[in-house]
């Protein structure tokens, strides 16, 4: 039977399930299909904090959804077309997402009367008219998957598992997805217990027939690849993409790469990643807890490698004390912050950008940090790099703030060629800098190590083993120059102005911003920082797709700021900022500049809706035009033309 | 040219000095500051007339410290240095160590550094056995503060924060460290400079973290701790020597002995003459199992000290982190030759690829 095809511009795909379904797995299946294929993409995994929570509730539902497109899209998109929902509680659990006219398919399998209960649901909504506005499948995956693989003998546990490759197998007939890598997945997965193997290739393969050859599907779709510059392309996601930068980074400066790190969601990967690269001369060391992790850290930058640390917001917390220290001695330090819904223990798994203010200030005394962030999942190995960069040449440590959307979250990524990567010189001091003359008149080389570059302002990186540079540094307040440990008063204000004035004259090392202001009639600006890149570029086209003007400034560097914000954000009459907080940049901004920034805040833990952001948007631009603006009905009339 | 040939395994990897230097060389030329009569300055003195006798060379040594009256002590040596915060000095001087194997790392830590604010660190350093050298100065009083009760304090001891006397029971440093996989610890007394520079020649020729804590007197808030062992009338009494492959033995006229208890394991000082010559214990710093050092580490006195064993516990070899660290990267680097710059281009360039023309 041959079946109609339809042509998509993009899908936003949602596979949602119990924590133990492996729908992550088939998530980032379905994501690698979807870039073999050749489409743009961005994907969303979002998942409970407990490793198995409570089988069927709703605190156990994990989900991963993709948006995939024929042209260039910028988030994972705010309302799935499809959901796949293995169970009731990963039904009920999403339901509240889809617009109308969406695809649900359903295992009906665990639609039983104790897993009805367990999600909630007084009635069963698969025999009521609760779903009257979607366009439901209701398929026994799992009995199909247990009947398709009952020639293994697997027990039905096992068997079971398999569903989610039914499931993967009918969702990739229905969009064209090619198999290839999945069936290869699979195989090198399961190396080791050939039944699960075979087993797994057989559902995935028979899902995929059943999309053949069913009446219940009698379209399938076709989205086309995307239009991208040539190059090499991956999916990578932000945790992956950071650690090779910071594999990079040792890479172009020469040093040893040195990560003293602990265990916290969600930066382990990081730690799992670099692990992996001591072929590189990278040492990963598993610290007794967050302070020795820093510690660490420093230690081995004193001695000339390049020291990192990696962690979420509270151990930002923890560290804090050793980061000052790090400010005091003037090393090169990373401290990588992938950050992660607070206070507190907050939300492990779920994203948020409210450690900026923590990142700036969380220190006693005058203590600036230069703070980059990335702003999408390939863009954390460039971050990266510049942290790297920022760190040796002006002696400080940098913090790098990601966040949980980044970090799991996946993009296509055009790889870098090795040879256009920046190169980075530790310029180690290796000789006297300064002479001082005796009582006796005479005359003596010396090692001052704090002497500093004129134009960088950085001081002199002396490491152990090199002979007459022997010196002593530590936490108490340093005389000019010297080093020795000072209490004058008037040392101590010049210290404390010139650690300032070297972090600020990184100014002088950044290229100018990137405005985007196509028309450059806009008379609203947004300017964003970090991962809300995606769902500000998303919503800012919106609105220029509905015809009005508005112009985007996204900030890879919070600490010091660009050179020429100051200028770009007079030329406005209206400043809008998304932050995934209260208004942490708003009020840096409102301070330096004493622009009248007005916030657009969300701390939810998820993701901002380009949707909605557009709607913020429109009726800023009516106000600062006077004019009347209509984003919704046009929104409406493009998606029809669309469809 | 690497010292492999001196007797000092701890020191594997340091370069040797060119010619001999002295101790003048190792003074700093800042201005000592600790209060008259403090216990630290014979330290001092000790590890500066020390450290020549390493043979290695000044600029490869590394002292890192925390925060206390005895932190200073890097700036007072004319060797790299690290007067870092407090309580962390092991874990910055376990990333100098991992780094670097040329380097021989010292720790300067004191009881409240080490066993309250950086008590953490501590064990985990010892646990490792990450090849440096950690000196705990216990004067059993937080001075720099100005004189609260510390970790090591006896109960009981009324000082500013406890005037109705403190609550807390005492650490005994060398149990900790024993308790922790200590593979060398030690103890020794500030004003004894001979068995002191002993012991830290033993703790320098120990591959592995070497911890030594060092009786030390504070004559500001905790003058006389020490007395009892420290006092010509009664230090053969109080001290009991430790001393591998001898018979504990001490008292003006040897005349007491050690021996264990048949039912518990513990052990405890009697009159030699009150038992047979063969129970007399001998003591073994190599064995491989720690009951016997962690035993006679509880005959120190966790009140006011009138009586403590002085000498080397334990020493046993056991494998380094550092080494094993540097191991695993030697190992993984050989496997995977080539230039960096094509292994990094190799690397990000691994996975699910596609190429856009």
């Amino acid at each position: 039977m041959s079946k109609q095809v339809k042509q998509l511009d993009r899908v936003i795909i949602r596979f949602a399930g119990d924590s133990g379904d492996g729908m992550q797995l088939t998530g980032d299946r379905f994501t690698q299909e979807s870039a073999a294929w050749g489409n743009d993409l961005s994907t969303l995994p979002n998942f409970p904090a407990e490793i198995r929570a409570p089988q069927g509730t709703l605190p156990g539902v994990s989900s991963f959804q993709v948006h995939f497109a024929d042209h260039d899209i910028l988030t994972p998109g705010d309302a799935p077309d499809v959901l796949v929902a293995m169970n009731p509680a990963a039904l009920k659990a999403n339901l509240g997402d889809l617009p109308k006219g969406a695809a649900i398919i359903v295992d009906t399998h665990d639609f039983t009367t104790r897993n009805l209960t367990k999600a909630g649901y007084a009635a069963n909504p698969l025999e009521d008219d609760s779903l009257a506005e979607f366009a439901v499948h209701e398929l026994d995956l799992t009995g199909m998957t247990v009947e398709a693989v009952k020639e293994f003998g697997l027990s039905r546990k096992d068997a079971a598992r398999a569903k989610n490759m039914f499931a993967l197998g009918l969702l990739s007939w229905m969009y064209g997805r090619p198999t290839e890598t999945t069936v290869a997945f699979l195989e090198k997965r399961f190396a080791k217990v050939p039944d699960i193997r075979d087993a797994n290739i057989m559902a995935f393969n028979k899902g995929w027939h059943f999309g053949e050859t069913t009446e219940a599907f009698v379209v399938s779709y076709e989205v086309k690849p995307a239009p991208m510059p040539p190059g090499t392309y991956r999916n990578i996601t932000g945790n992956l993409a950071l650690a090779y930068g910071l594999v990079a980074g040792g890479v172009q400066s020469g040093l040893p790469v040195f990560l003293g790190s602990y265990p916290i969601t969600p930066a382990s990967d990081i730690l799992h990643e670099l692990s992996k690269h001591k072929g590189f001369g990278v040492t990963t060391l598993q610290a007794e807890d967050e302070i020795a992790g820093i510690g660490a850290a420093i230690g081995a930058s004193f001695a000339g490698h390049l020291g990192v640390t990696t962690t979420s917001g509270p151990g930002i917390a923890l560290k804090s004390e050793a980061l000052g220290l790090a400010v005091m001695t003037e090393l090169p330090l990373l401290v990588i912050d992938v950050q992660r819904g607070g206070p507190s223990t907050g939300l492990p798994t779920k994203t948020e950008q409210a450690d900026l203010l923590q990142a700036m200030f969380g220190r006693n005394g005058e203590s600036p940090v230069p703070i980059v962030a990335p702003q999408s999942p390939g863009d954390c190995f460039d971050a990266a790099l510049e942290a790297v960069r920022i760190a040796i040449t002006y002696r400080t440590p940098v913090m790098l703030l990601s966040d949980g959307m980044l970090a799991n979250g996946s993009e296509p990524w055009r790889i870098p060629e090795v040879a256009e990567l920046p190169e980075i010189d530790p310029k180690f001091a290796t000789e006297t800098n300064h002479t001082t003359t005796d009582k006796t008149g005479e005359e003596k080389a010396e090692f001052w190590p704090y002497l500093r570059d004129e134009e960088t302002l950085a001081r002199p990186w002396a490491i152990p083993g090199t002979p007459g540079l022997e010196h002593r540094i530590g936490g108490l307040e340093k005389g000019d120059g010297h080093g020795n440990i000072s209490y004058d008063p008037a040392n101590h204000d010049f210290m404390v102005r010139t650690r300032q004035a070297k972090v600020d004259r990184i100014a002088d090392s950044l290229p100018p911003l990137e405005v985007d202001d196509p028309s450059g009639a806009a008379k609203v600006l947004v300017l964003g920082w970090g991962s809300t890149y995606g769902p500000i570029g998303a919503g800012v086209r919106r609105v220029r797709k509905a015809g009005y003007h508005v112009a985007q400034v996204h900030l890879r560097h919070l600490n010091p700021f660009p050179n020429d914000l100051g200028e770009i954000l007079k030329r406005y009459d209206k400043v809008l900022i998304p932050e995934m907080n209260l208004g942490q940049l708003s009020l840096l901004l409102r301070g330096k500049y004493l622009v009248d920034a007005i916030g657009y805040n969300q701390v939810n833990g998820m993701p901002l809706k380009a949707a909605a952001l557009a709607d913020a948007i429109g009726t800023l631009v009516g106000e600062a035009e006077g004019i009347e603006v209509e984003l919704v009905a046009t929104d409406a009339k493009t998606k029809e033309a669309r469809r | 040219m690497s010292t492999t040939a001196l007797p000092f395994p701890g020191l594997r990897g340091v370069p040797e000095a060119d010619e001999k230097q002295t101790a003048k060389e190792f003074t700093s030329d800042q201005e000592v500051r600790w209060c008259p009569g403090c216990g630290d300055y014979a330290v001092l003195k000790a590890v500066q007339g020390f450290l020549p006798e390493l043979g290695i060379r000044r600029e490869n040594v590394v002292f890192v410290s925390g925060i206390g009256c005895s932190s200073r002590f890097p700036y007072y040596l004319d060797t790299y240095g690290m007067h870092s915060i407090h309580g962390r000095a092991p874990s910055i001087a376990t990333g100098i160590a991992t780094a670097r194997e040329d380097l021989s790392v010292f720790v300067v830590t004191g009881d409240g550094d080490a066993l309250s604010i950086g008590g953490n660190h501590l064990i985990h350093a010892l646990r490792r056995n990450v090849n440096m050298t950690i000196l705990l100065f216990n004067n059993r009083i937080y001075g720099l503060t100005k004189g609260q009760y510390s970790p090591t304090s006896e109960a009981g001891k009324v000082t500013k924060s406890t005037p109705m006397g403190s609550l807390d029971h005492p650490f005994n440093p060398v149990s900790l460290a024993l308790g922790a996989e200590g593979s060398f610890v030690a103890r020794t007394i500030d004003s004894d400079r001979k068995h002191l520079t002993s012991v830290l020649s033993a703790a320098a020729a120990h591959r592995g973290t070497s911890f030594v804590e060092i009786y030390q007197n504070c004559p500001i808030f905790n003058d006389g701790a020490f007395d009892a062992i420290k006092s010509p009338d009664t230090k053969a009494d109080a001290i009991i020597p430790l001393v591998d492959g001898e018979q504990i033995r001490f008292g003006a006229e040897r005349q007491y002995g050690v021996v264990r208890d048949q039912d518990t394991g513990s052990v405890h000082a009697v009159e030699v003459a009150d038992v047979a010559e063969k129970d007399l214990l001998v003591h073994d710093a190599h064995s491989p199992d720690p009951t016997t050092a962690f035993a006679l580490s509880r005959l120190t006195d966790n009140g006011v000290l009138h009586r403590a064993p002085i000498g080397i516990f334990r020493a046993v070899e056991r494998p380094t982190y550092d080494d094993q660290a540097r191991e695993q990267v030697t190992t993984a680097h050989a496997a995977a030759p080539g230039e960096p710059a094509d292994k990094l281009a190799a690397l990000i360039s691994g996975g699910d690829t596609w190429t856009v023309v």
